[in-house]
């Protein structure tokens, strides 16, 4: 409990050191009038509060219509929908995939190198090919933002891939030997040591996945042109930017509360799961 | 029957001969131990019986079967330095394991589970996990477990090279006690030799490079062993000549040839 009370003030204290970090530079830099790296005014670096009193405030100039925070919840929502669905979809591909090439090594030293190959192609590059490709094939349930969902799997499989290799390789080589004394077959070494042993690595790749989903179904947004996702959102009011830079400021923020929260989600998961020694935690 | 039969087992690691021309027998209800300096083979000795690693030549032959058939049909159970319990599972379900593993139901499993921590000495720990536990406790789950399903032999490793000297006269004394009531036959290796002569019915004396049987003792102190066993000149007289054949060993070493 006193813990907990720890941490929330030191969230606060963090928070409020960031508050002014901000409020600071901007407020040394319009004094001074410094142009280097950038020129500090009202559109690149708005007041936080004037930031979040855009959220609260209508979206529409005028003042009439549902408050922009409302708009963004719903975008956001769309989104976390094509995200969690990539996840889901990149975890368990990604777990496939590891465990398949943890298993056959000759496998790993073939595909490996091409899995990474994979990564270092900019998603940017990817996603309007998978929207080409994917979206006349999708079912009608499933159109547009069914291939924007694998576009996020495509960022998110990966650290799932790598950890699971390395998880499953991490069992202890006397568990290991208590195993074979017992006649147990790969199948059930696999389930009953290498698998929980690997647990620990396969959350931490979780964790970076969560928030890369996240990015990937922001992303993939972009080129299949939905309009009903905070991807839609950043695209129009980076349009507005000039004139009203708090929106996309606003959708920013929201974007990233969307990713903070997979990212709790996944650690209250690995939290109720993951059984572990505190000093073994990986 | 023999419970060990070891008939001229060498083993090779690439150019390094582990042991060489190993022959041993142990009887049901011995308990043997294998004593000797790093390097003499013991734990690979221990290994081969069973069947973690194949001899380079000669045959381990366990409850007359060859060790690998015997290590199939689960005949013994393997204890090591460090009690090797899985951090995911309470002690009940790290004992349960080979319970699992050998396909036995709920039922079943839960009634020996209970059986065994009352054989250690650990009921109302069944919920904790191992970290939460003592050195001294995790080895006796370690224990607990290999004989959760009743083997005939027990191999045990080092088991208590880890645990300071009190933990250890008490675990010592513990495991003689388990060893009475199950009836099965164990072999031990130490490095300590008060507690191979305290606990065995005979001590397999190593000598290294190559890894070979310089010595067997019989130790024929009363049974059962107790606490003042370690005090009486016989014990005395034995840890000497255990003490005189492991330095034998070292000096036929360095003899010229």
């Amino acid at each position: 409990m006193r813990r907990g009370v720890g941490r929330v003030v030191l969230f606060v204290l963090v928070l409020a050191v960031l508050w002014g970090l901000w409020e600071g530079y901007r407020w040394l830099w319009m004094r001074e009038a410094w142009t280097w790296p950038f020129v500090v005014d009202e559109t690149s670096m708005p007041h936080l509060h004037s930031i979040f009193q855009a959220l609260w405030s209508s979206a529409r100039p005028g003042g009439v219509g549902p408050r922009l925070i409302t708009i963004l919840f719903h975008s956001a929502l769309f989104t976390a929908k094509e995200a969690a669905v990539g996840f889901a979809l990149g975890a368990v591909l990604g777990f496939c995939l590891g465990a398949l090439l943890a298993h056959f090594r000759i496998l790993a030293r073939g595909f490996l190198p091409w899995v990474v190959a994979s990564q270092t192609v900019p998603i940017l590059v990817v996603a309007p090919m998978v929207v080409v490709w994917l979206n006349p094939k999708l079912p009608g349930r499933f159109q547009d933002w069914g291939a924007v969902a694998v576009i996020a799997a495509f960022l998110t499989f990966f650290p799932v891939t790598i950890n699971t290799i390395r998880g499953l390789h991490a069992a202890d080589r006397r568990a290991l030997e208590l195993m074979r004394s017992y006649a147990a077959g790969n199948w059930r070494i696999l389930w009953k040591l290498r698998f929980p042993a690997a647990l620990p690595y396969i959350f931490a790749a979780l964790k970076v996945s969560a928030t890369a989903s996240v990015v990937g179904a922001i992303i993939g947004e972009l080129p299949s042109s939905i309009q009903d996702g905070l991807g839609g959102q950043i695209i129009n009011y980076s349009q507005y930017y000039t004139t009203q830079p708090t929106g996309l400021w606003a959708t920013n923020v929201i974007a990233a509360a969307l990713g903070i929260t997979f990212f709790l989600i996944i650690l209250v998961a690995e939290k109720l799961v993951v059984r572990r020694a505190p000093e073994n935690v990986a | 029957m023999s419970v060990v039969q070891i008939k001229d087992v060498t083993k090779r690691f690439g150019e390094t001969t582990a042991v060489e021309g190993i022959d041993l027998e142990i009887e049901p209800g011995e308990f043997v131990s294998l004593i000797g300096p790093s390097g003499c083979g013991k734990s690979t000795l221990l290994r081969i019986i069973g069947d973690l690693i194949q001899p380079t030549s000669g045959t381990a032959t366990v409850n007359g079967k060859p060790a690998r058939q015997a290590r199939i049909d689960r005949d013994y159970g393997i204890v090591f330095q460090d009690a090797v319990l899985y951090d995911w599972r309470t002690v009940s379900k790290n004992i349960a394991l080979p319970l699992e593993l050998a396909r036995w139901d709920r039922r079943r499993r839960v009634d020996k589970v209970k059986e065994m921590l009352e054989l250690v000495e650990l009921s109302g720990f069944e919920n904790h996990y191992p970290w939460q536990l003592s050195g001294g406790m995790q080895q006796r789950v370690s224990i607990a477990r290999a004989l959760s399903f009743d083997p005939a032999l027990l191999l045990m490793d080092e088991p208590f090279g880890a645990l300071d000297e009190m933990t250890r006269e008490r675990l010592n004394m513990e495991l003689l006690q388990i060893w009475e009531a199950s009836s099965s036959t164990v072999v031990f290796v130490t490095h300590s030799i008060a507690e191979a002569v305290f606990l065995s019915t005979r001590v397999v004396v190593m000598s290294p490079r190559p890894g070979r049987i310089s010595n067997v003792i019989s130790i024929d102190l009363p049974q059962p062993r107790t606490a003042t066993t370690r005090e009486e000149p016989h014990f005395f007289e034995l840890v000497t000549a255990v003490r005189e054949a492991l330095h034998l060993g070292h000096d036929l070493e360095r003899a010229p040839v």
